[in-house]
Order: C-alpha cells, then structure tokens, then sequence
C-alpha cells in the first residue's frame, strides 16, 4: 500500500482561487467543492456519474464532478451553481426554471441547470446529438433538449417542465438573455 | 478506494513504460476504483501530455488519443467524412461524459458484466480462476459471439464499433518502439485469460487512432437498447456501403454489445459484394455472421435481435425497403 502524500492544488472556483491541501489524491471534484470549500449547491446523487446532480461546469465544459479526482483539476476554471446567480441576480436559467416550475423536491435542481446551461452553449457552438437529422447543421427541437440532458435525471419527473424553461431560455438570444 | 499515490506527466515521454494506471478522463476508471474492482497503486495523469489534435493524416485524419469524445463528435471533418463516427460517438454517454472521455481511453473501457462489478461474485475477469458466474446467471447482456466457458463479458462501448467498421488502426508506443494495430483487433477475445482485455502490454501509450481516407459510401450506426439514451446497446450495427449501378460494391459491416470486441467478418462482407441490395443477401450476409452464435439463457433474444438489426442497418444504408421480409 502506497504512502499517501499531500497535495496542493489550485482551482479557480466562481472566479476566486482557493488554494487547498489535499492529504490524500482520494477526494473527488465533487467532495471537494461541498466539503473542503462548503459549496454544497453541487449535488451528489448516484457518485457514480449515472444521475447529473453533480454536474459542474469546468474550463467552459460540464462534466460529472463526481467521476473527476480534485487533484486533476490543478489550476482548472470552475463554475458551480453558486457562481451562476444570486438572489435578486438569477441567472436567466435560474429564473427559467423558477418560471417553469422545473423541480419538484429540487435535490437534481443544481444539476439540472449547470448542465443545460453549459448545453445550450454546446448547442449554440453548433454541436450535434445523435437525434439530429442532419449532423452538419443541427437544430435544437424539443426532442434535441430531451436527448442531450439525458444525463440527468429527475426522479420527481419534473421533465415536461425543465424541457419548457430550457426552451424559454434556448428561444432568447444570448445578447439580450442578460 | 484504496489508497494510491498520484503524479501528472508532462509529456508522452513520461507516460511511456511508466509504473502504474494511466487515468485521462476517468470516468470508467474511477468509477471502477470506487468500487474497489479496480485497485491501483499508481496513477499517472496524461490529461496534460498533448495529443489532443485532430490532423490531416493524408486524406485521411489522426486523432489524438486525448481528444474528448465530444469534440471528436462535433468536428467538421468528422460529421461531413465519417458521420458513423459522430453518431456511434453521440449514441454513447452522456454530454458530461463525452466532455471528459478520450479517445485512447474509451478503447480502454471496460466491461458492464454486474458480476465483474460485484466483489462476493466469482468473476475470471476481475480475479482470474475463481470461475463465472455469469454462466449461469443474469447474462441478458452478454456475448453471443467470440465468448468462452471463461468469460462471456461483452465490450460495451460504440466508438469502437464505428472505428472497426472504418478500418481505423490505433497507434501503440512502448519500450519496443511504436506498432500500428486495428482497431477491430485492439480488443482481445477471452480464451483462457479474460484479465485481458486489449493487446497492450505494461508500459505502452496509446498515441492516437488513424482514419483512412473516406470510403464516400453510405454510413449507418443503429443503437438497440432498453431506453431511448443513456443506455449501453443490446445490439448495435455500425455500416458503411457502396451502391454503384444498382449493385454492392464495397460493404464493412460491425457489430457492438454482442461479443468482447467489436465484431467484424470478412466473410460476410464478400457475401454482399456484387449483389443488389435486397432482403434476401441482407439475410444471408447476418446468417453468415450469425453462424456460429451461441446464447447463454437470458441473452438467447440477441441472435434474432442481431439479424434483424444488421438488416436494418443494410436496408437503411441503402435506401432499400424490407419491411414485408425477414
């Protein structure tokens, strides 16, 4: 058995860097967040990158902070649901969802928004899913929102309602969504 | 977990003949760690080594083994020449998995076999000689083809099936030097050591995986799972076909979630080639696949599944309608 040895990462988290001593590389992205910086906005639902809750957006990307070790993120951009809006600021897929009533117990709630928010950026960039049609020139129907948040799940099943505040928020253009 | 200890590389250099577990993005390996199926002492952290280039490789393209699954996806080049891989690609995962997976590391990924998963379960796999008991147990999703009394496991990705339908080559560097191998060969067949699962040895990087020029011909990848997204395939039939004339001039043809590789047959291919599209040499190109398949008990439904999928894939392909036949 390996001796464990301290690590010292940065990661820029919500635009502050905080600098942290891991004593051990066993501590996940996710762990990390809620435990070490007490940004318990990030879920953990499943720990096993199945559920969404997690969901993070790191370098501009989402990902599952629960299938990422802390130390890989050494010196890595972080936003997290808490860097996204504030109350009396929402962040207009904050509000959507409000609006939407695209929750229920709202424990998927955080997910759910970090990842539609970094997947309407990816669907802005042009990026396609295997719904649609014409791979070279993708458009972002209500069954292409089902398909690419399918790695969240809600098990209140409020998803009628989460794909209606992704539209209203997909329908604004980015300039004016301020 | 267990504890292990943790160092990023710098450069392929560092990676190569390193001790230890390669991790990039993880999301099968750490998954695994958590669960204490996998054990590393060591793990080397190649997320920063470069090789994550998407190049023209004479008229075909090299990507490098750190490119994300999801911008080898989204790329240009990709979606107009060798749309099979976009889609096998977008057919896998989640977008948050696809941000972080790679493309040396979902060659790497490993087997969904709930017994493989499960510590108290013998598993040859997992802890060679203590048997399987997939044998004889829940194996709806397990091989048909290529399996042994060893090990049934199936090879679960879909990137893989699309790369050994297009005849790409993974490029290997260890302590020998650097070897080209195909992709529809990377994945081993059990036999008798199913512990191993790929032709790499300790030590050795993958550097990237070559597409050769496009073939122009029509590509299909079709998906069979229990839900609509987010699931691994039951069957899953990557094809790509030349209709010249009204006749088969070239056909490649793989399948997925059925066997420990990607599986590809040659024989079957040629069975198709000169023929017109129609139901009948459709069927017969997936009875000749099919030949040799054996069920277990609870995946018995996969060999029909199967003919019926790779007809639909063929049928689709090439604009044939096959409804009233097989």
């Amino acid at each position: 058995m390996p001796a464990p040895s301290d690590h010292s990462i940065t990661l820029t988290v919500n635009g502050t860097a905080e600098t942290l001593t891991l004593p051990d590389p066993r501590v996940s992205l996710l762990d990390a967040l809620r435990q070490r910086l007490k940004l318990t906005g990030t879920k953990k639902g499943c720990d096993h990158g199945q559920c969404g809750a997690c969901t993070v957006i790191v370098n501009g990307r989402r990902i599952n902070s629960c299938l990422s070790l802390a130390v890989m993120h050494d010196g890595d951009q972080i936003t997290t649901i808490e860097g996204l809006g504030a109350p009396g600021a929402l962040a207009p897929m904050q509000a959507a969802f409000l609006h939407h009533d695209g929750f229920q117990c709202g424990y998927c709630t955080p997910g759910q928004i970090m990842s539609a928010t970094a997947m309407l950026d990816e669907a802005r960039a042009g990026w396609p899913s295997v719904v649609s049609g014409d791979l070279t020139a993708p458009s972002l129907s209500d069954d292409e929102i089902r398909e690419r948040m399918s790695g969240n799940l809600c098990r209140c099943a409020a998803y009628p309602n989460i794909v209606a505040a992704i539209r209203e928020v997909a329908d604004t253009a980015p300039e004016d969504a301020a | 977990m267990r504890a292990f200890t943790y160092a990023r590389a710098a450069t392929p250099a560092d990676a190569i003949g390193a001790a230890g577990r390669l991790i990039a993005g993880g999301t099968n390996l750490l998954d695994l760690m958590k669960l204490e199926v996998e054990t590393p002492d060591r793990l080397l952290d190649v997320n920063h080594i470069g090789l994550d280039e998407i190049a023209p490789d004479g008229d075909g393209l090299r990507v490098g083994a750190l490119v994300r699954n999801a911008d080898l996806a989204a790329d240009d080049r990709v979606r107009r020449d060798w749309p099979l891989l976009s889609r096998a690609l977008l057919a896998g995962a989640s977008g948050q998995i696809r941000n972080r997976a790679t493309t040396g590391g979902n060659l790497m990924q490993r087997t969904r076999c709930p017994y493989f998963y499960d510590l108290a379960a013998a598993c040859n796999k997992r802890d060679p000689g203590t048997g399987c008991d997939a044998l004889a147990g829940k194996n709806r999703n397990h091989a048909i083809l290529g399996a042994s009394d060893r090990c049934i496991a199936t090879y679960p990705g879909d990137m893989a099936v699309a790369l050994t339908a297009l005849d790409a080559v993974v490029e290997i560097e260890g302590a020998g030097g650097t070897r080209r191998v195909p992709v529809g060969d990377f994945r081993r067949l059990p036999g008798d050591t199913p512990e191993r699962d790929t032709v790499l040895e300790p030590g050795d990087l993958i550097r990237a995986v070559t597409l050769p020029a496009p073939t122009g011909g029509r590509q299909v990848y079709r998906k069979v799972r229990d839900r609509r997204s987010y699931a691994f395939a039951l069957v899953s039939v990557a094809v790509d076909v030349t209709v010249t004339g009204g006749s088969i001039t070239r056909a490649a043809l793989a399948l997925g979630g059925i066997a420990p590789r990607p599986w590809r047959d040659p024989a079957a291919e040629a069975l198709l080639v000169g023929r017109s599209p129609d139901a009948a040499g459709f069927a017969a190109a997936a009875d000749a696949i099919l030949q040799g398949a054996r069920g277990w008990g609870e995946n018995d439904f996969k060999i029909p599944l199967a003919r019926r999928t790779i007809i639909a894939a063929l049928a689709e392909a090439t604009g044939t309608d096959v409804r009233t036949a097989a």
